[in-house]
């Protein structure tokens, strides 16, 4: 981590996007993580797909839980309200605060142990809800601040920085979320900012539950020879399925797509997400096809990423509750309350 | 047959039924209760069910009670026994000179073993085998027969009785015919075979006139309606599960856009306890009034979640009707143990604020209070109401509702707000009295902070700094000391004459108290009362207890859970509190308070000797 503070200064010169805003209105406080964690890259790319994106950024609301990844909701967005909660019960709040207010942004960061672990059932019920967030794992197999325990998503063989091997299988947020109907699901690595940029705008913009589970080494307690979370086995080992191209609403598509895997999928405000195939049999509409592909190559040792699935539009809780557009937060009393005459019909059935 | 040993106990009586749970009998249950009721008359009605969806003993207690008691008296002067499986208990319950009435299509001798208690047989299967078809329909059937016996020999009006089935059944009036000619046949067969009515009998009154026959579940849902809570979050658990389906039903008829039929509400259904807190923190931190109904395994699971709310200062408002613990406990039981558990709630320097009802018309009232103290305060406040005012129908005054009345959100700072200031510091003491200002999101990036449960400094930021850290938590502690300002105080009713004794009650308590100390007044003993509302306690709490020489604390918990809480939070000596614990799992009956307060200060005079 770095002691000095960074002045909230901008050069006249650095770009702005289409709100006025530079990139360094999109940042946050200094990080406190070790120098080479993964999860900075993460923050930074966060930070760059926000202002990409051009997102007010006080309409964004960070969520958290405990953990080295749940720190970093404070390293972006300083404009943007933040809750960090307790460990594992991070989509709870969400779902609250969704619930309270459906037009804001929710970007919810977590780690393995937060989300594989503790929090395991608020993860899946989340998802069940087709809670409408961008959920981030930071998943680095380890507890980094209890100093380098496994995390439920080690692999089997992976080799803790004292010599211990895990024997017990991982448990994949991926694979967990397409068969619970999550409609938006992408494998990323923290080092290819130019996979997880694009996907994070196109998350934001999906309606829905959008799962980004990011292979975010842990510089300090995963990262060594015979770790499949360190910085060396993820480049070595990931292959990108499907590369996700964020195109804005009432943009064109620039980029000529020769080879044919191109596929486009409308998001419901108009955005497009051009989706690159590396193999044409990819097809990630169908939840069969990518938890068969993920699953071969994870027998292989290998990890396959991108935007892995994308489905329909499920119902979230305010589509089920049918609750009004106006956020619940922003009704008057007035038209909640039914006044004391109503009080009087409703105690006649009571006589 | 001759009924002379009955004795006279016009509109003062009890009514047993003894059924098996699942075969219908709520409904005969409730339509005797609520007749009694439109006859003028006050009752008091107590379920006693078990955990149980189907066969297991089931009891129902009606008590006719002129004098608009409120509490459950005890004793047992009729005993309807429909199950055979709890003939003998339900014959040994029955006061001496009492009538336990049973279904003689299978005649037991054996049932007339005791000589003081008057033996009825109806064949009610009979009566319906020979009049209805269908094994189900029989069941049914033979379970409000009941109903008209009872109305034959305790004096109750039918035409009332038709009346309530027209309305119950407003959508099927077969129902209401087949149900009154089940009525009618139990009605006819008690006034051919016994001489009607009893001694124990209804009489007209008029002193039900401006009040309902109401659970205090319902009147807290109806009180989070008023409120204008918008946002529901729960895990359904006994006996709180009624508050949330009644306060659904509500909202489903007065929360409805009838243009659009979109729903100015959002319930949701967590996936276990510590969900159902975190939706509501959410939900709340986010400007919504938002609540959750549990029970103590529930306020178990939340310790975590209501120890952030409590430390980032963030509104919540929980109802917790309590039942029977430890653990899993008799979950269809009342009892009051979750005093402790619920002030304390979470590690670390926790102190919650509580508020307790004693009836359904405070559980309305407490819900609207509990909203307004959790967003001025910013905190969690929890609503300790209880199984036997949760989830039996109390007769209460009609609520009343003012128009006014516009819900006090506390200090939040919006958007035009933000920009006259300078610089927004979350938790920093503008006003001196330890609460801060706080904002929501999605206003103003101005008003953006972090809320963590982790050390925070008063201006927001995180910390680890001792002096920084002292400062929030002590800042904590004298909002408290506001909050105790704030909280609904302590009702105090001095006696008639001057005492240095008193009684100190809390909740459901009140009923048995207020009964008992009626008594003892009759009988000349005079005692001075306080219930308490609310944790933290307010100053007129230390002055009432220092003011007296003797306490009784009565409360229905086996470790003294509010006696603890006084000692702890009151500088009153331990000397002065004497508890009566009452915790079997059943609602106190009065005469164990007048039976526990005898013992001590007239030994010499059991309570069998008072009058009255």
């Amino acid at each position: 981590m770095t002691f000095m503070s960074k002045p909230k200064v901008a050069h006249p010169d650095l770009p702005r996007n289409a709100l006025g805003l530079t990139r360094r209105d999109y940042e946050g406080a200094n990080s406190t993580l070790c120098a080479g964690c993964g999860h900075d890259s993460i923050t930074a790319a966060i930070i760059e797909a926000c202002w990409a994106n051009a997102v007010e950024p006080h309409t964004v609301v960070k969520l958290s839980g405990i953990g080295c990844s749940s720190k970093t909701t404070a390293y972006f967005l300083s404009g943007a309200h933040g809750f960090n909660s307790v460990h594992g019960r991070m989509p709870s709040i969400a779902t609250g605060a969704n619930a309270a207010n459906r037009t804001l942004n929710y970007i919810g960061v977590s780690g393995d142990g937060d989300t594989l672990s503790i929090g395991l059932g608020q993860f899946c019920h989340a998802i069940r809800r087709n809670l409408n967030m961008v959920y981030i794992i930071e998943n680095n197999g380890v507890y980094g601040l209890t100093k380098g325990q496994f995390s439920a998503s080690a692999d089997i063989g992976s080799k803790a920085k004292r010599g211990e091997v895990n024997r017990q299988p991982p448990i994949d947020p991926v694979q967990l979320a397409i068969t619970l109907g999550a409609s938006f699901v992408a494998r990323s690595f923290s080092g290819d900012k130019a996979q997880l940029v694009p996907l994070l705008r196109a998350a934001m913009r999906h309606n829905g539950f959008a799962l980004i589970d990011v292979i975010s080494p842990c510089v300090t307690f995963n990262d060594h020879e015979g770790s499949t979370r360190s910085y060396a086995y993820a480049r070595e080992h990931s292959e990108e399925a499907v590369h996700a191209d964020f195109v804005p609403f009432a943009s064109e598509i620039a980029v000529d797509y020769a080879d044919g895997a191109a596929q486009t999928v409308t998001l419901h405000d108009g955005s497009r997400i051009v989706l690159r195939k590396v193999d044409a049999d990819y097809d990630p509409s169908d939840p069969g096809v990518a938890l068969d592909a993920i699953q071969q190559r994870m027998r292989r040792g290998e990890v396959l990423t991108g935007l892995l699935h994308i489905g329909q539009d499920a119902e979230d809780i305010h589509a089920l509750g049918a609750t009004p557009d106006t956020p619940l937060n922003a009704i008057a009393y007035e038209s909640l309350s039914p006044g004391g005459d109503a009080l009087r019909r409703v105690l006649e059935s009571f006589r | 047959m001759s009924l002379t040993r009955a004795k006279d106990r016009v509109n003062d009586f009890v009514i047993k039924i003894a059924t098996v749970n699942g075969t219908g009998s709520a409904s005969a249950n409730g339509l005797l209760l609520k007749s009694i009721f439109r006859s003028g008359v006050p009752v008091v009605g107590k379920n006693y069910f078990p955990s149980n969806i189907q066969g297991l003993p089931t009891w129902y207690e009606i008590r006719v009670t002129r004098e608009a008691h409120r509490a459950r008296s005890g004793r047992v002067d009729l005993m309807v026994a429909l199950n055979p499986e709890t003939y003998a208990r339900d014959l040994k319950d029955v006061v001496s000179g009492g009538f336990f009435i049973y279904d003689s299509t299978w005649p037991r001798p054996a049932l007339e073993k005791r000589d003081d208690v008057t033996v009825l047989g109806v064949p009610l299967a009979r009566l319906c085998n020979e009049n209805f078809e269908g094994v189900r329909t029989r069941i049914l059937m033979k379970n409000i027969c009941y109903a008209g016996v009872l109305a034959a020999l305790c004096s109750i009006d039918l035409g009332v009785m038709r009346g309530l089935l027209g309305e119950t059944y407003a959508k099927k009036p077969k129902l209401v015919d087949s149900n009154m000619k089940a009525i009618q046949l139990g009605y006819d067969y008690a006034r051919a075979n016994f001489e009607c009515p009893l001694g124990l009998r209804v009489e007209k009154m008029d002193a039900t006139r401006g009040h309902v026959m109401i659970d205090g579940n319902t009147a807290a849902a109806l009180g989070c309606v008023y409120a204008g809570a918008t946002v529901g979050a729960w895990y359904p658990i006994t006996p709180s599960t009624s508050l949330m389906d009644a306060y659904k039903g509500f909202c489903q008829k007065l929360r409805v856009d009838p243009a659009t039929g979109r729903k100015k509400f959002l319930m949701i259904q967590a996936e276990d306890e510590l969900a159902s807190i975190g939706m509501v923190i959410g939900a709340s931190w986010n400007g919504a009034r938002a609540f959750t109904a549990t029970s103590g395994p529930g306020i178990s699971l939340m310790q975590e979640f209501l120890g952030l709310a409590y430390y980032a200062e963030v509104p919540a408002v929980v109802f917790d009707v309590q039942r029977v613990g430890p653990s899993t406990g008799m979950p269809t039981r009342t009892q009051q143990g979750d005093l402790h558990s619920a002030a304390y709630a979470s590690h670390g320097d926790t102190r919650q604020v509580c508020l307790y009802p004693s009836s359904p018309e405070e559980c309305f009232e407490f819900a609207v209070t509990a909203f307004d103290l959790a967003e001025r305060l910013q905190t969690p406040v929890l609503v300790l109401s209880d199984l036997d005012i949760g989830m039996n129908d109390w007769m209460c005054p009609e609520f009343r509702w003012d128009d006014a009345y516009r819900p006090d959100r506390g200090k939040v700072l919006d958007a035009d707000q933000l920009a006259k200031i300078d610089r927004f510091w979350r938790y920093y003491d503008h006003d001196a009295d330890g609460i801060p200002y706080r904002t929501l999101p999605g206003v103003a990036a101005k008003g953006a902070y972090f809320a963590r449960g982790s050390g925070h400094n008063q201006y927001g930021g995180y910390t680890e700094d001792s002096t920084e850290y002292q400062i929030v938590v002590d800042r904590l502690r004298k909002k408290w000391m506001t909050a105790a300002h704030l909280v609904p105080q302590a009702v105090i009713e001095p006696a008639e004459q001057t005492t240095d004794i008193a009684v100190v009650s809390v909740g459901s308590g009140d009923a048995a108290v207020r009964e008992a100390l009626a008594r003892l007044r009759a009988n000349g003993l005079h005692i001075d009362y306080m219930r308490v509302r609310a944790f933290p306690f307010g100053e007129e709490v230390q002055r009432f207890l220092a003011a007296h020489r003797l306490n009784f604390v009565v409360e229905q918990n086996r470790d003294a859970q509010l006696r603890t809480l006084l000692m702890m939070e009151t500088a009153v000596e331990r000397t002065r509190l004497r508890s009566i614990l009452h915790y079997n799992g059943m609602p106190m009956p009065a005469s164990y308070v007048t039976e526990g307060i005898l013992a001590v200060i007239a030994p010499d005079r059991p309570a069998a000797r008072l009058v009255g």
